[in-house]
């Protein structure tokens, strides 16, 4: 099977770097973007299998991308994990009818995140072969 | 003269509160009895001059036995009416018939005032509390905080797993994660410190407002815990120590204080300063030892030792809580390093706590406070009865904690307490009742 590969759109420098070491040690490649507004353009050129999104980011929020990214046939399956903070419920339904694939709130589990990462890849393929 | 068609009703309330016969009132007024009871009943309608002639009888200002003087209770009644049907929908059957407001108001008076004073107090508090959610939800230092405390806890808990489940993590990886953990935990104690810096100004800001207490410590630390006035031969009044006194903005704060005074002069005559001053030096600063030379009570002393002025040699700083028996805090003195809180409850561990359940039993324990610079503290902890009332009245207990510099050397039962829960940074403490916004972000 071949590696699969996640954008991770996070601007908080330790978070990104747990979850990196979490995803690469899982077989993922994982490439790393801080700033919402070069996040597009990095999905564009690298397509990625999956997408990790921080809901809150410097320069571009996570729901504008969402946004844009769905408006875009191309991404319009693209699954992507949405990271929102615990207790927002109000941003998480934004996020859900933004196109959000799946969430996971902040603090969460760092088995959680891999969970949630191939269960969305599951369903887009589920989706793609049926 | 506006006139209430129950003028008459009032005046017979005012005359049965004063407990005067109705023949009495008549006489004095120049009136038949017959007259004044059909005026009472409020059949006949009263002129302006005999209205002054019977409010002057009643000791009250006419206008407060005629309709304008409840205006202001009318409008109060109506608006908890209000608020009632808009809470509760359906009401009780029965309950508040508007259309006898005025009988209401005219028949019980003073509650009608407890009731229009509870409305205005309660409607002040809703928009307190209006603009407190408004905050919450809007405010952008505190959002920005409960996202710093977000992310800090993130981190550490992804980044504390990994050391934790990872066996054969390299070197290099373990190395920099304890670094993470390091970085993020003084991330997660400046930020929880600035938003507890920063509530607790807003309250104050918002409320505009300082507990009775509040005002009366700041009075006191501004006269350094102590009023050279008692110590006189022939001390002003009472009256006079806080008169135009700034801080002591409240009714109720002018209150506490005098009655603070009256119980600082009571320890000034059981203790007076000179002959304190030198038991002091000879025995040392031992509470006990101090009361049984003087035949003076434990709680004197505490307070004596707490609020002695500058300078006295063997004095050692000294802080002092005091609470009632229901563990409310009534006097706070805070001693450097020794956190009081300003809001709720203080820490159960206190030895204060202690003492409420051993009355007349001495208790002394070193404590070690939580801070982000944890600190010991000897303290000599005492409750006492108090029976204001007389023998037949209630007993009511006071606990009493005198905080002073601990001993150099440490030694077995140190007790680790806190301040108070919300802010307290001991995470498995056995006491804990609440949360605190330190430990569990």
């Amino acid at each position: 099977m071949s590696e699969k590969h996640v954008l991770l759109i996070e601007d908080e420098p330790h978070i990104a770097e747990a979850i990196r070491f979490i995803l690469t040690r899982a077989g993922w490649v994982v490439s790393l973007e801080t700033n919402g507004s070069a996040a597009l353009g990095r999905i564009a050129a690298e397509t990625p299998d999956a997408v990790i999104l921080d809901l809150m980011l410097p320069g571009c929020s996570g729901l504008e991308i969402l946004a844009e990214l769905r408006a875009k046939p191309r991404f319009v399956d693209l699954p992507v994990l949405m990271l929102t903070a615990r207790g927002q419920g109000r941003d998480r339904e934004a996020a859900e009818r933004a196109g959000a694939s799946a969430f996971l709130a902040k603090p969460f589990a760092n088995g959680d995140v891999l969970a949630s990462l191939e269960a969305i890849i599951a369903r887009a393929q589920s989706v793609r072969s049926a | 003269m506006a006139r209430s068609a129950l003028t008459g009703t009032r005046i017979r309330e005012r005359r049965t509160a004063l407990r005067m016969k109705q023949a009495d009132l008549a006489r004095t007024a120049g009136i038949s009895p017959a007259y004044l009871n059909l005026i009472e009943h409020n059949r006949r309608r009263v002129g302006d001059s005999l209205l002054d002639q019977l409010a002057q009888v009643l000791g009250v200002d006419p206008v407060a036995l005629s309709e304008g003087a409840e205006g202001v209770l009318f409008d109060g009644l109506r608006e908890a009416l209000v608020s009632a049907e808009t809470e509760g929908g359906a009401q009780p059957a029965g309950l508040p018939e508007l259309e006898r407001i005025e009988e209401f108001v005219g028949r019980f008076p003073g509650w009608a005032a407890v009731l229009a004073g509870r409305q205005a107090r309660v409607a002040a508090l809703e928009r307190v509390v209006e603009s407190y959610s408004e905050r919450m939800a809007q405010d952008p230092f505190l959002l920005a905080s409960l996202h710093e405390v977000l992310s800090a806890v993130t981190s550490l808990r992804s980044t504390a797993a990994i050391l934790v489940e990872t066996e054969d993590i390299e070197p290099e990886w373990r190395a920099r994660f304890l670094r993470t953990i390091q970085d993020e935990s003084l991330r997660l104690s400046d930020t929880a410190e600035a938003l507890v810096g920063y509530l607790d100004e807003l309250e104050e800001a918002e409320t505009g407002l300082s507990s009775p207490l509040e005002q009366v410590e700041a009075w006191l630390s501004m006269r350094g815990w102590h009023l050279p006035e008692l110590e006189q031969a022939d001390p002003p009044a009472p009256e006079a120590l806080i008169d135009g006194v700034a801080e002591l903005a409240s009714g109720a704060a002018r209150k506490l204080a005098l009655a603070h005074i009256a119980r600082a002069s009571d320890d000034v005559r059981a203790l007076p300063l000179a002959p304190f001053a030198d038991a002091l030096r000879e025995l040392g600063c031992d509470p006990a030892r101090l009361a049984q030379r003087f035949g003076a009570p434990m709680g004197s002393v505490f307070r004596r030792l707490a609020t002695l002025p500058s300078g006295i040699e063997g004095a050692p700083p000294a802080g002092l809580v005091i609470c009632d028996g229901s563990g409310t805090l009534t006097f706070r003195r805070a001693a450097p390093g020794f956190t009081m809180p300003r809001f709720g409850a203080a820490c159960p561990l206190w030895p204060l706590y202690e003492a409420l359940t051993r009355p007349m039993q001495p208790v002394r324990t070193v404590v070690d406070m939580a801070g982000r610079l944890p600190q010991r503290f000897l303290t000599y902890a005492f409750c006492a009865p108090r029976q204001p009332a007389g023998f037949d009245g209630p007993v009511l207990m006071e606990a009493m904690m005198l905080i002073l510099p601990p001993p150099p050397e440490r030694g077995p039962g140190e007790r680790p307490v806190g301040s108070s829960c919300r802010i307290c940074s001991r995470g498995d403490c056995v006491g804990r009742r609440e949360p605190s916004i330190l430990s569990e972000g």
